[in-house]
């Protein structure tokens, strides 16, 4: 009987070990000390290309005639956040996949570690037709160091239900402020935020225009009292929250369901609920907006590095990024693009994907990873991604 | 093959079952060892190297583990509120849907167990059992469509009961509802199990003695089946406790899997998230401590 009864706790200990999700992960791998090498010649292809991307960035209208021209076969692992593909490129110490699409907010946690590659621009000949604001960006240059080159851009702009919120909204306070002329705010319950710690650069960019005494002056740059006035707002905001999208399909299920009515959103989740008869529109809110700016990276230790340099010279190509553009309803980095999307799109690659149009890319507050270090005169006084994602289990778990 | 040959090999395998009979502990360590030493090595070994996971730390910057020894997570865990506020609701949730579950369990066991005729018996106890065929997934995700705006659970209350708009989406409500749905054939199982070993006799000469059926019910009945309840309530406790994918799906919830599943997908903090994994561990260690007091293990 006794060993009867220990099996029968072990297995429920197990059980709930095994619930809670904590499975065992490879430490983190590659990585140089002084400096590390710049790639700067394109070998012969490898025949194989594996990939971590955003869905809707590697279709079969751009990759096959990739395969086609260059007889690397195309791979894709899909990842849903910038965390899991983080994970997924630390995988095997890097070995397991060739390169990524990674957002703002991975990039610099990528180049930190140094998971990822140096690559010499003067590789790609195209790169010269990138768009000024993301020829060196921060989110992936460092030191003069081209981390990647550029995909696809866009903003976090307010999307809402046109049925429900009647008069367009202005500001981002329909989604954060209780109170909204004096009366209670209309759509409390019915309000969706992205779930994500990044989002608390939404707050802070929200603060940065409503309380100008907190001196923010970047929304990823936040000092421990900016940090507190941000993770404040979203506690605030938390109650009002019908449910957090953390997928994008998880807004567009909300969006049609009318749980969610106002909330974040990617002009990917807009066009799914457009093309679903969804009636939903979006603004640009006076208090600015964040936005995600993608980079195609390679892994330090890919397997296939001939064939990823060769997938960033292809995806460079303006044609390619006008086909990835009119799927994903993203902008092309590329502005040679633009010309094409026009005569496709006529007047909405201005108005909807400003294509091309410097002067909103450089309005966007771009998502990097928030460091220790502000950037400026304040020196290493910013909080960092790991306090970051503490803040946000406080908000989500208050 | 040679009759020389064949005979040889009757002669080597006699020969082997011989020592092994000769030899009882031989026999036995043939017998267990395999399965011992899987569970040593996956099972205990998994656990351990958690375990070791939760004093290592994270470097900030580029979110790698060190592998540096130190209390700095259990300080984390001890030191926020938020900590507590999670244990606390993951644990309030566990208790309600336990309580919920042994509710609706008991009844449903007892008709199984001692009112339904054999044939009847059967078909009711492959009515419980048949959820657990289909995909867990399957079953959250269709908890989420009953459950979300305009769903069945909406129609119900609003046209069909005339009742104000309830708003169950993604709300704890929903979360609990669905776990309840989820576990009760894991309750539902060992109550009626120790419902059935009640002999008859009892009931009868409790019966005889002039007591009435509730009184049957209070001091028969329901002390003989009550191992059976607390075996059933561990199950709904322990899954409950470490269940991160249902308050996911159908709420918006912050629970212990929630914030492990974060700490390890977004942060890939292993260290903190490892530590947070010692909470629930323990409490399911004291809640099977209390539980074997009880005699549950007697009645799985």
């Amino acid at each position: 009987m006794m060993r009867f009864r220990l099996f029968a706790a072990m297995a429920a200990v197990a059980l709930v070990a095994a619930a809670c999700g904590a499975r065992e992960e490879e430490p983190a791998g590659g990585g140089g000390t002084q400096g590390p090498p710049v790639i700067s010649e394109i070998g012969e292809p490898e025949g194989a290309l594996s990939l971590i991307a955003w869905p809707g960035y590697t279709e079969k209208g751009w990759v096959k005639p990739f395969e086609q021209e260059t007889g690397c076969t195309v791979t894709v692992k899909y990842g849903n956040t910038s965390d899991e593909m983080v994970n997924l490129m630390r995988q095997g110490g890097g070995t397991l996949y060739d390169g990524v699409s990674a957002s703002g907010d991975a990039t610099n946690r990528l180049i930190a570690a140094g998971d990822v590659a140096a690559v010499d621009i003067g590789l790609f000949d195209d790169y010269d037709q990138v768009m000024q604001a993301l020829q060196a960006p921060p989110h992936n240059t460092v030191n003069g160091l081209h981390y990647g080159v550029p995909y696809m851009w866009g903003p976090n702009f307010l999307m809402y239900n046109t049925e429900e919120v009647t008069s367009p909204p202005t500001s981002w306070d329909v989604v954060f402020e209780p109170e909204l002329d004096g009366q209670p705010n209309p759509y409390t319950g019915r309000i969706t935020a992205y779930d994500s710690p990044i989002y608390i650069a939404d707050a802070a960019l929200y603060l940065k225009a409503h309380r100008p005494e907190l001196g923010i002056t970047d929304p990823y740059e936040l000092t421990q009292e900016q940090l507190d006035a941000a993770v404040e707002l979203l506690k605030q905001q938390a109650p009002m929250i019908s449910k957090y999208w953390a997928i994008y399909t998880d807004e567009i299920d909300g969006f049609k369901s009318g749980d969610m009515v106002v909330g974040t959103a990617w002009p990917v989740n807009q066009s799914l609920l457009l093309a679903d008869d969804v009636p939903v529109a979006s603004v640009f809110p006076e208090e600015g907006m964040t936005g995600w700016a993608d980079t195609w990276m390679m892994s330090a230790n890919a397997p296939h590095p001939n064939c990823m340099l060769l997938w960033m010279e292809y995806t460079l190509r303006a044609d390619v990024q006008t086909q990835v553009a009119e799927f994903y309803g993203a902008t092309p980095s590329n502005a040679t693009s633009c010309e094409q999307l026009r005569e496709d799109l006529g007047s909405e690659a201005d108005e909807v994907y400003h294509c091309g149009d410097e002067e909103y890319l450089s309005s966007l507050a771009l998502w990097k990873t928030p460091l220790a270090d502000c950037g400026d005169d304040r020196g290493a006084t910013c909080m960092d991604y790991s306090v970051w994602t503490q803040k946000w289990t406080e908000i989500r778990g208050a | 093959m040679t009759v020389a040959e064949l005979g040889a090999r009757r002669g080597a395998r006699r020969r082997l079952s011989a020592a092994l009979f000769r030899r009882p502990w031989a026999r036995l360590a043939l017998l267990l060892g395999p399965p011992l030493g899987w569970m040593l090595l996956v099972y205990l070994g998994a656990l351990a190297s958690l375990l070791v996971t939760a004093f290592w730390r994270l470097d900030p910057l580029t979110s790698t583990v060190q592998q540096e020894w130190g209390l700095q997570n259990f300080r984390t865990l001890l030191q926020d509120p938020v900590y507590r506020t999670i244990t606390l609701r993951t644990v309030g949730m566990a208790a309600a849907v336990t309580v919920a579950d042994v509710a609706l369990a008991f009844p449903i066991a007892y008709h199984i167990a001692r009112v339904a005729s054999p044939r009847t018996r059967q078909a009711l106890l492959l009515a419980v059992v048949m959820p657990l065929w289909s995909n867990y997934l399957v079953r959250v995700f269709a908890w989420k469509t009953i459950l979300q705006g305009q769903g069945i659970a909406d129609w119900l209350f609003t046209h069909l009961l005339r009742l104000p708009d309830v708003h169950l989406a993604a709300t704890n409500w929903a979360v609990g509802i669905t776990f309840c749905y989820l576990w009760l054939p894991y309750v539902i199982l060992p109550i009626a199990t120790a419902l059935e070993r009640l002999p008859s006799s009892y009931l009868e000469a409790s019966a005889d003695l002039g007591a009435r059926a509730r009184t049957t019910f209070r001091r028969i009945v329901l002390p003989l089946a009550f191992p059976g309840v607390v075996a059933g309530s561990i199950f709904s406790f322990s899954l409950t406790l470490g269940d991160y994918i249902t308050p996911t799906l159908v709420g918006k919830g912050f629970f212990i899997g929630n914030a492990i599943y974060n700490y390890v997908g977004l942060a890939s903090n292993l260290p903190l998230a490892a530590a947070f994994a010692v909470v629930p561990i323990a409490i399911m260690g004291a809640y099977l401590a209390v539980a074997k007091r009880l005699g549950a293990f007697e009645a799985l």
